[in-house]
């Protein structure tokens, strides 16, 4: 090093070398391969982070529903608008699907043969599309009991919270759609896989939501 | 709205009227005719601009380099440029604002010569592009440029979702500029509190366009979050450990973070205020159950962690800066690192101060404020480090150190104004006026502009291969700065002395000396910007002179100068092993700054993808659609957007391959010019001798 340059202050020259650490020429280039493991993990962990970014949303709107229950502005309320019936069979349809999911992930990681995880897929499709239909039935009671979303404060929120979900429901029905159709066209490749590991991870997030908009909407409105 | 009517007005609420060129000719009074001038200019402006634009590609056949090497490209170097085009745009039209209220403030005295309501859009947009569609476009670009070159990746963890982020933004930026052309913008200020931007209040649809550009570019933010904090977590060269990263890194890191959990809240509440307003429900009106505060939190919730989003990101270029132009390793490394990470905790639990006054307990407003002043304890800890990296450096007054030097003085008085209006006892006496403008300018100005323009100059040249011309720089860095001093520093006086921020016109003559005076450092402000297009130009037509293809002209320490300038493709042409914190620094000092791999591989890179430029217009449209009413529109590009992201959900051929081969040759080629290129000293360093090999001169322990 010459120029007169000065030393680092901290340069320990003889003990870096001893570690060997600079074996490669450059900036201690190695050689790398993009592998596909390493591309599942980002891939995974970015929809686990992105998971928590919508559950801030689902924050926000129960917070607006937990602020805006009791301004019914003379309307109707929780206790003439909600059903424990259907809202229960709603439930466990869901609870039922994300086992179904369940299975099918198993059937995947497992290599059963292609047909049992499209059949556990079929299945839990089925199960959403009947939640959605038992929800929008609800929404209908109410709507004829005068429930409706522009009646006061407190119907905004719950047809902000509650249907959000539902939406989200539906988003998950047409994705598994696609995925079936992706399995139909590519067989189970890798990126067939990764996208049902996400949407199983979206499903079983859904579920939990469901928990709470159960216990927090329904219950708690009932009680 | 039923089927038919959805055909029967194909264009919605879109009539003659929307333009700004038929109401003046419509009206017969002086102040309109002023009004409507300025307004028409203004679209003129626009609408010219873009036919120039068009012109311009044409002329030049570069549509299919335009689609193919840019609009389409998943390379985060090309996606950060963009954004920084889209910022640099944004920030003339907003500054070119600024002038215009500080002018109509001058003449304000009794009248001035814009009516009320364009005053007020004025000040909308203003905030609203400065925050939305200036800065954050501008970090993102950096953060998009810089960090992966950084951590020693190829690419961010999405390149596809990048590209949609840049659409998304694109789009709302967009929106935000045809609101010139067609119609209006908001007069709700940046902020737009409900209930005045409900239907009720302000039916137009300035605030629809608002409501739509924020959330469009909301959920690309947020997307953005997710894409750099993955790929920071996932993505970093093997041996780059968390305490080896750069702290540009770092703050990106904290910055997406904030956005992931930040953006969300904006999205809800715009969404609602949508709601309210398109179809009449009660989430925050006055009557039937609403609830306004739910808005003022939710947008708190996300505003203030909102302004850490914007200023740590210039720490980040800061501390890079102090530390390359001190020739020194960045003092304190590991308390900068945890002042950054508690700034990002803290801006999270300070939301409420931003409502001290409207009317909740004493205690609660005690405890908000308490927690607001605990931020200025990490912020001391960066101010004093930074003065440490300088001292017994070997400081060079390149662009970048005058902005960080000019930074350093000016935001600690923008830290202490801050820290008075985190009293609410004080924030009573000076809420809502002037001296808060001064306040977030005084930390926004310094801190996030000059911090991004410091950050341009900065990677300018490993961008581009060749450096900016200095005296421009430093003539636009003067102007920026001191006009700065003069546009603000009367506001501090005119507050005290009780001037409402936002007022259009005023009654009392002894606001008018200081309103002059800050007209002037506004003008000088706008000449700061003019210098910086002059300063483009001027070393774009002498860029063979300033070339630095060696990649590192300022003896930078982090990774992103360990390769040309500008880098290929996929960055590295093997993924560089880190064993230091300033591991480009560490590799000098060894001389192996520049050599060759033992073998040569291929490398996987993203094809291009249509997906983003295709969410960026579907996202303009819809929101355009919504705006105006026009339903098929909205529904047509929903459509299109589910169609399109399905369809790649099936396509397998998205990665391209580089040949080795290739790869030799492009690095051999470099590994050349390197140990042909005469090491510069950094006396010499802004000179044309200067081709981007810095010889090496850390400075070593105090003697
Ligand atoms: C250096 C040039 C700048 C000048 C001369 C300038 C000038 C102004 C003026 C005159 C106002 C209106 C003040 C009032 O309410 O009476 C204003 C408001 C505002 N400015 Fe700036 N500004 C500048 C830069 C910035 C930057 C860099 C940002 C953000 C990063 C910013 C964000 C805002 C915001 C959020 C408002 C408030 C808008 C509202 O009231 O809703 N400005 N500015
Ligand atoms: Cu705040």
């Amino acid at each position: 090093m010459s120029n007169g340059i000065l030393q680092h202050p901290f340069l320990d020259l003889e003990a870096r070398q001893n570690k060997q650490i600079f074996q490669y020429p450059g900036i201690n280039l190695g050689t790398e391969h993009e592998e596909a493991h390493t591309q599942a993990e980002s891939m995974l962990f970015g929809f686990w982070v992105f998971l928590m970014s919508d559950a801030i949303i689902f924050g926000m709107v129960f917070a607006t529903y937990a602020t805006l229950v009791s301004g019914t502005a003379g309307g109707p309320g929780p206790r003439e608008l909600y059903h424990l019936g259907p809202v229960f069979i709603e439930t466990m349809l869901l609870l039922a699907s994300s086992f179904t999911f369940g299975m099918a992930s198993v059937a995947l990681k497992y290599k059963h043969p292609t047909s049992a995880l499209v059949g556990w897929l079929l299945v839990t499709l089925v199960l959403g599309l009947a939640f959605l239909g038992f929800e929008l039935n609800d929404f209908s009671t109410m709507f004829a009991a005068g429930g409706v979303p522009t009646r006061s404060g407190y119907l905004s929120a719950f047809f902000d919270l509650v249907p959000l979900h539902g939406l989200h429901v539906t988003a998950a029905c047409i994705w598994l759609v696609c995925m079936l159709g992706q399995i139909a066209v590519h067989g189970l490749d890798t990126k067939t896989k990764l996208g049902l590991l996400r949407l199983a991870l979206f499903w079983h997030f859904l579920d939990i939501v469901w928990i709470f908009i159960f216990s927090v909407v329904y219950l708690a409105g009932l009680a | 709205m039923s089927l038919s009517a959805i055909f029967v007005h194909p264009l919605g609420l879109l009539a003659q009227d929307a333009f700004p060129f038929w109401a003046l000719l419509r009206s017969g009074n002086r102040g309109d005719l002023i009004n409507g001038l300025i307004g028409s200019s203004a679209a003129a402006i626009v609408v010219i601009g873009v036919i120039v634009v068009v012109a311009l590609l044409t002329r030049y056949r570069a549509w299919r380099p335009l689609w193919f090497d840019w609009l389409t490209s998943t390379d985060h170097k090309r996606i950060g440029i963009m954004y920084v085009v889209i910022a640099l745009v944004m920030l003339a039209r907003a500054i070119i604002e600024a002038i215009l209220m500080r002018a109509q403030q001058a003449d304000g005295l009794g009248g001035g010569f814009l009516s009320p309501d364009h005053f007020a859009q004025l000040f909308s947009t203003h905030g609203t592009i400065m925050i939305f569609f200036m800065v954050m476009p501008f970090l993102t670009g950096l953060i998009n440029y810089a960090v992966p070159l950084q951590i020693g990746a190829r690419d961010v963890a999405f390149p596809v979702l990048n590209s949609i982020s840049l659409g998304l933004t694109a789009a709302g930026a967009g929106l935000v500029m045809i609101s010139l052309v067609v119609g209006e913008f908001s007069t709700g200020g940046w902020f737009g509190y409900p209930p005045y931007t409900e239907a009720l209040y302000t039916p137009g649809v300035g605030v629809d366009y608002w409501i739509w550009a924020l959330s469009v570019t909301s959920i690309g933010t947020t997307l953005t979050g997710i894409n750099f904090a993955v790929t920071i977590y996932k993505k970093r060269a093997p041996g780059m450990t968390l305490y080896r990263m750069p702290l540009f890194t770092w703050t990106a890191l904290c910055t997406a973070i904030l956005m992931i959990f930040a953006m969300p809240p904006l999205t809800v509440a715009t969404l609602q205020l949508a709601l309210d307003r398109y179809l009449g429900f009660h989430y925050f009106t006055n009557g039937l159950g609403g609830n306004q505060m739910n808005f003022a939190n939710m947008f708190w919730l996300f505003g203030h962690p909102e302004v850490y989003i914007l200023i740590l990101p210039g720490f980040g270029i800061f501390s890079e800066v102090f530390s390359t132009f001190s020739g020194k390793a960045l003092f304190g490394y590991k308390s900068m690192v945890w002042a950054a990470m508690s700034i990002a905790f803290l801006s999270f639990l300070v939301w409420l101060h931003h409502f001290f006054t409207m009317g909740q307990s004493g205690h609660i407003n005690a405890a908000f404020g308490i927690a607001s002043m605990f931020i200025g304890i990490p912020t001391g800890v960066k101010v004093y480090d930074w003065m440490a990296t300088m001292f017994r450096g070997r400081v060079r007054f390149g662009v970048p150190m005058i902005y960080a030097i000019a930074f350093l003085f000016l935001f600690v008085i923008g830290g202490i104004t801050g820290v008075m209006l985190a009293n609410p006892i004080l924030d009573y006496q000076v809420h809502n006026t002037v001296f808060l403008v001064a306040h977030f300018h005084n930390v926004a100005v310094p801190g996030v502009l000059f911090g991004m323009l410091a950050g341009y100059t900065y990677w300018f040249p490993k961008a581009f291969g060749f450096r900016l011309n200095e005296r421009w720089g430093k003539i636009s860095a003067y102007c920026w700065i001191f006009g700065w001093m003069g546009a603000f520093f009367p506001l501090y006086v005119l507050g005290l002395m009780g001037l409402p921020r936002r007022s259009v016109a005023y009654e009392q003559a002894r606001y008018v000396p200081m309103e002059i005076v800050a007209f002037v450092g506004a003008l000088v402000v706008g000449a700061g910007l003019a210098s910086l297009v002059i300063q483009l130009w001027v070393s774009i037509r002498q860029r063979e002179q300033n070339r630095v293809y060696v990649g590192d002209p300022w003896d930078g320490r982090s990774l992103e100068w360990a390769t040309s300038a500008p880098p290929p493709e996929y960055n590295f042409p093997v993924i560089p092993i880190v064993n230091d914190r300033d591991a480009f620094t560490a590799a000098k000092e060894f001389g192996m700054g520049y050599q060759e791999p033992d073998e040569y591989v291929d490398i996987e890179m993203p094809k291009n993808s249509a997906l983003g430029p295709v969410f960026g217009g579907t996202g303009f449209l819809l929101a355009f659609g919504l705006v105006w009413h026009i339903w098929w529109l909205v529904i047509l590009a929903a459509l299109v957007a589910i169609v399109a992201l399905i369809v790649r959900g099936f396509q397998r051929e998205t990665v391209q391959i580089i040949p080795a081969e290739q790869v030799r040759r492009e690095h051999q080629r470099w590994v050349h010019a390197a140990r042909a290129a005469q090491p510069i000293t950094r006396g010499k360093e802004g000179t044309s001798a200067n081709r981007g090999r810095a010889a090496l001169e850390t400075v070593g322990a105090p003697t």
